[in-house]
């Protein structure tokens, strides 16, 4: 009887617990992985300033194109691991590609180990087939990475993934390409969108200031709430303006969340 | 006045209960089962793939290589072997049928390996490009393979983390009685080609840390 009447009490108080939110999650340890910080990333400091830009552009505008997203990244070190281990890691860290469509390749370069790996996304696989980014490796990139060409290498096989990447996208891919293009003109359009925000910001704090020192000599003072925030709006404004990497093909905005599977080549040199 | 303030808390009760049971995690099992085994059917498809690459490969090395006809028969029965392991959903949460699996693919694994490895006595082969694009093929699907047993077991472990720890343990309990644990690959494949880490420079003591709990005993 009494345990009866209990019962209730308890339930509520679990369901409390519940909605609370008390959930917990398991990580598995993975290896640690440079910022993505452009379509290309040099942690390895094996490209000119021009190289790179020069990647860039035309990264952009296969991305613009077809919505797929090619990323270069050569890395200081693998940490260990086996290039093919650490790359779809990365792959899927970083999001390369569009969520959904899966359609991001890696070219990785690992200098120090002296391998180098062409990681492709789901849904590229059957466009970058594994024998495919075998012939890339052995035709384009490896003689010249054996020579000491290193950066030779990597246009020329970058130049050769974009060239198949071109190919025949899917209407989904052509899709999802339009939609990105039309909301990059309407931030273009838009450029004054931080500071539309900073005057928002500002009018928002001048009524706070003025409900809060409503009454009173207080209500002198209200002007200076909005000057108190302006300088970290300003701030705020200007590091936004810095994600957008001057590429000729069109803003660069991370990943998209494609995930990879282990499709692709790896090879040594 | 009082019947008002009653139905006032039912209709409260009412709305508040479903969110309070998806909060509770009353559709957690049920997720985590979907998960798992989706990642389930990823690993036999790459297993899959790998038996579809073999025929074409042993045709290939066959025409180069005539006296390792002991290893191609090898490959042969092997493929034959683990394509007769009869696998569906349920494969994963009876422990017997899931080693069978597991062993009858390690072992065509290792066949394999040792398939490959042979091609450095034939340069004839090794340079013929049949040979090579099934050679990428090959070690794409390994890797592949190796992905989605990792997919497989994070999404397992998950899972049986979910049934054994508050509040899964409770709906377990109650709702989903057939809600049964699944089985893990061991990492046989992975710890292969999983890093070596040399502690030699460390001074002793250092490596103290014994077992990690749940790490597979040693055979």
């Amino acid at each position: 009887m009494r345990s009866r009447s209990r019962a209730p009490g308890l339930l509520w108080g679990l369901l409390l617990a519940c909605m609370l939110g008390l959930t917990g999650g398991l990580a598995r340890a993975a290896p640690t992985f440079p910022p993505l910080t452009g379509r290309v990333v040099d942690q390895a400091h094996v490209l000119t300033p021009d190289t790179q830009a020069q990647l860039t552009q035309e990264l952009g505008a296969l991305q613009a194109k077809t919505s797929r997203q090619l990323i270069v990244v050569t890395l200081a070190s693998l940490n260990g691991y086996d290039i093919a281990d650490y790359g779809y890691q990365l792959g899927r860290a970083w999001g390369v590609g569009q969520k959904g469509l899966d359609n991001g390749v890696l070219l990785i370069v690992a200098p120090a180990e002296h391998k180098v790996r062409i990681e492709v996304g789901y849904g590229l696989e059957p466009i970058v087939t594994d024998a495919l980014s075998s012939q890339i490796l052995q035709e384009k990139i490896l003689p010249k990475f054996r020579v000491g060409d290193v950066q030779g290498g990597i246009v020329d096989g970058a130049r050769a993934l974009v060239e198949q990447l071109s190919l025949d996208p899917s209407a989904a891919e052509l899709k999802a390409a339009q939609a990105a293009q039309a909301q990059q003109g309407v931030q273009g359009r838009g450029g004054a969108n931080p500071i539309a925000l900073i005057v928002f910001a500002f009018v928002l704090l001048w009524a706070m200031g003025a409900i809060l020192g409503g009454g009173g000599r207080g209500g002198g003072m209200g002007w200076i709430f909005p000057l108190l925030f302006l300088s970290g709006g300003f701030g705020g404004g200007r590091s936004s303006d810095d994600e957008g990497f001057g590429g000729g093909g069109g803003g660069f905005s991370g990943g998209g969340g494609g995930s990879f599977g282990g499709g692709g080549s790896s090879g040594s040199w | 006045m009082k019947s008002s303030t009653l139905r006032r808390s039912i209709v409260w009760l009412a709305l508040a209960l479903p969110l309070a049971l998806g909060g509770c995690g009353v559709n957690t099992i049920p997720t985590k089962d979907e998960q798992a085994k989706a990642a389930w059917a990823d690993v036999q498809n790459q297993y899959q793939r790998r038996s579809d690459l073999i025929p074409n490969l042993v045709s290939t090395v066959q025409g180069y290589a005539q006296q390792e006809r002991g290893v191609l028969v090898d490959v042969t029965n092997a493929r034959a072997k683990a394509t007769q392991v009869q696998v569906n959903a349920s494969t994963i949460t009876d422990p017997a049928a899931f080693a069978r699996f597991e062993q009858a693919q390690d072992q065509l694994s290792g066949v394999l390996g040792h398939l490959m490895s042979i091609n450095e006595k034939y340069p004839d082969l090794k340079s013929n490009e049949n040979f090579m694009e099934l050679q990428s093929e090959l070690e794409g699907t390994e890797n592949r393979i190796a992905i989605s047993r990792r997919d497989y077991n994070e999404a397992v472990r998950s899972y049986n983390t979910e049934l054994r720890t508050f509040p899964g343990v409770l709906w377990a309990s109650t709702l989903y009685h057939d809600a049964k644990p699944m089985n893990l690959f061991a990492a046989s494949q992975g710890a292969q080609s999983a890093p070596q880490v040399n502690f030699n420079i460390s001074p002793p003591g250092g490596s103290g840390a014994g077992a990690t709990p749940g790490s597979a005993p040693p055979k």
